[in-house]
């Protein structure tokens, strides 16, 4: 009964992974993964010595980093102010429609947004009524990222809350009631009750999404980044589709996936250790 | 429950809150609602302000040519055959998987997990897996859509832990008169576990359905297009001879001022609807899911 599924993961997922070994080798595609010459870091050394490499990682860096410095609060905020909603019907509504662009692809998602920023598109009519020069948003190198940063977080936010709603739903209706009357308002509570509840919670989603630190959201920039701000917008595995599958350079979009597939690896090993240390068994991954 | 009383500052927060959140709702809402305006702005009219909330002159021409523009159905069709394919193989053989998985006293239990765990920590990356469905002779194949991630080590780990969460006693009970593991499997153990494989197979279903990576990659030949590629060459790349041959449907006279733009939003809109349709009933099984999964594996 197992025998199909263990053959599953040794041809789909080990023969790749045994496919990493052409980041060390010369591949000639006559030759096959085998036969092709060794080269040892080779490819590893041509990519850190080459500056638009060391770009595409910085840029994979930063809009890491910006995604989570902005986009993380946003679901608790969220979680926090839906919380008081006490229309239960409104409530209900909010949360369903706010989880509809998680529904969908950025391909939808990116098509919808090329078209809202672009030159005839709603955000540069409304800007030409208030007097200034309309513009094409996303060929500008300054802006790219803040959109990458605030189009993943309305595509994000609500499907984000789902988590700290249901801790929030989790606290006991009594502790809010004997808060009351001990006389907490209800910014008290929500402070002193609410917030510290979740918590745990929010520091070991904290701590997980630091393990993606290198994946800064492909679908999203592949769909919306074009060769106007590509200085700013190529991340790493933009970077290794092109070089790989577009320019065919096998061996070293191998090596530069390889470099990432290791960070990352360290990364969440590293991530579940600080969640045991910090969180207990209830939390790591393994 | 007790009523609690507001103080005033309560009552403005009040307002201001679901006032905050009501506008919320309308930056959710709003990008679509714009296509869908876009989609029926007649002929210059979507240049005119009149766009941003509500079309000028109303016309439904955009929608008339995207559905008699072929690609776009066979788009839909692959996109169907693919989801429908992928769904019910990934089901059987994840819950094959992850049947004796859920069993102590397999032999290499542990190994066998320890294996499947570590595909979600580490893989092959885009090259190596390309370079195997090519060596494979899968490219442009619907086996090249289905197969790769059929099973998927986090839906084995959510189903094991279901399984094992049914009494052993069902099972010892229908071994005593008689039946084999896989009489027992499809008869008693699939049966029970009818909530978490709707859970799977509602999160495989918008899987496939979303997935566009695979199908620009793998699928080169136009019969074998799937729906996300027909709109990336049409809304993403603005490829220009896909979007002439759908103009080329209409009159010459009534095509001044008819854009690529309204047939852009409105094959967005066709694109999106059956989504919208099927997610709100969908959503509670995708909470459920992250439920089970946020209870550790």
């Amino acid at each position: 009964m197992l025998s199909p599924g263990i053959l599953f993961f040794i041809i789909f997922s080990y023969i790749p992974m045994y496919g990493v070994l052409l980041a060390f080798k010369d591949f000639r595609i006559m030759d096959g993964i085998m036969a092709s010459p060794w080269v040892g870091l080779e490819h590893f050394q041509r990519a850190f010595s080459d500056p638009y490499f060391l770009q595409v990682l910085e840029n994979t860096i930063l809009i890491s980093v910006y995604r989570l410095v902005w986009g993380f609060p946003v679901p608790i905020l969220f979680a926090l102010l839906l919380n008081e909603i006490f229309h239960q019907k409104f409530k209900k509504l909010v949360q369903t429609v706010s989880y509809l662009p998680f529904f969908l692809s950025w391909v939808i998602l990116g098509g919808m947004f090329i078209n809202i920023l672009s030159l005839n598109g709603p955000i540069n009519i409304f800007i030409s009524i208030l007097g200034f020069e309309p513009r094409i948003f996303l060929a500008i190198p300054e802006y790219f990222r803040s959109i990458l940063v605030i189009t993943e977080i309305w595509r994000g936010f609500g499907w984000g809350a789902v988590i700290y709603l249901a801790a929030i739903s989790s606290i006991n209706e009594e502790m809010y009631e004997s808060a009351y009357l001990d006389g907490a308002n209800r910014f008290q509570r929500a402070f002193y009750i609410t917030i510290p509840t979740i918590s745990p919670i929010i520091v070991i989603m904290l701590i997980l999404s630091c393990s993606s630190i290198l994946s800064a959201g492909f679908d999203q920039v592949f769909n919306l980044y074009n060769p106007m701000v590509m200085n700013v917008a190529d991340i790493i595995d933009t970077y290794v589709y092109r070089k790989g599958l577009l320019d065919m350079d096998y061996s070293y979009a191998t090596a530069v996936g390889v470099f990432k597939s290791v960070v990352a690896l360290i990364l969440i090993i590293g991530v579940n250790m600080t969640a045991r240390k910090l969180g207990g068994k209830d939390y790591v991954l393994w | 429950m007790i009523v609690l009383k507001k103080s005033i500052s309560e009552k403005v927060f009040d307002i201001l809150n679901y006032f905050f959140v009501f506008c919320i709702l309308l930056i959710t809402i709003y990008p679509f609602w714009n296509q869908v305006v876009i989609s029926l702005s007649g002929g210059f009219s979507s240049y005119s302000m009149g766009m941003l909330l509500w079309p000028a002159i109303i016309s439904t021409e955009a929608y008339e040519l995207v559905l008699s523009y072929s690609l776009l159905w066979t788009g839909f069709r692959n996109s169907i055959i693919r989801t429908i394919l992928g769904t019910l193989l990934s089901l059987i053989f994840t819950s094959l998987t992850a049947y004796p998985l859920s069993k102590n006293k397999l032999p290499l239990n542990s190994f066998f997990t320890k294996m499947i765990l570590f595909t979600m920590l580490f893989n092959g990356g885009l090259i190596p897996n390309f370079l195997l469905i090519k060596n494979l002779g899968m490219l442009n194949t619907v086996w090249s859509l289905v197969l790769p991630g059929m099973i998927g080590a986090f839906n084995v780990l959510i189903m094991r832990n279901f399984f094992k969460s049914i009494p052993a006693s069902l099972e010892e009970s229908a071994m005593i008169d008689g039946a084999g593991y896989f009489k027992i499997f499809f008869s008693i153990i699939l049966p029970l576990s009818a909530p978490v494989i709707a859970t799977v197979t509602l999160w495989l279903v918008v899987g496939h359905w979303n997935a566009w990576f695979d199908g620009l990659i793998f699928i080169t030949d136009r019969n074998g297009i799937l729906l996300q590629t027909v709109l990336q060459r049409i809304i993403i790349e603005n490829n220009t001879s896909d979007i002439q041959e759908i103009l080329a449907n209409i009159h010459s006279s009534e095509r001044i001022g008819f854009t690529g733009r309204q047939l852009q939003a409105a094959i967005l809109v066709v694109a999106t609807i059956p989504m919208i349709i099927v997610y709100p009933f969908v959503q509670k099984y995708f909470v459920k899911g992250i439920m089970i999964g946020a209870i550790k594996g």
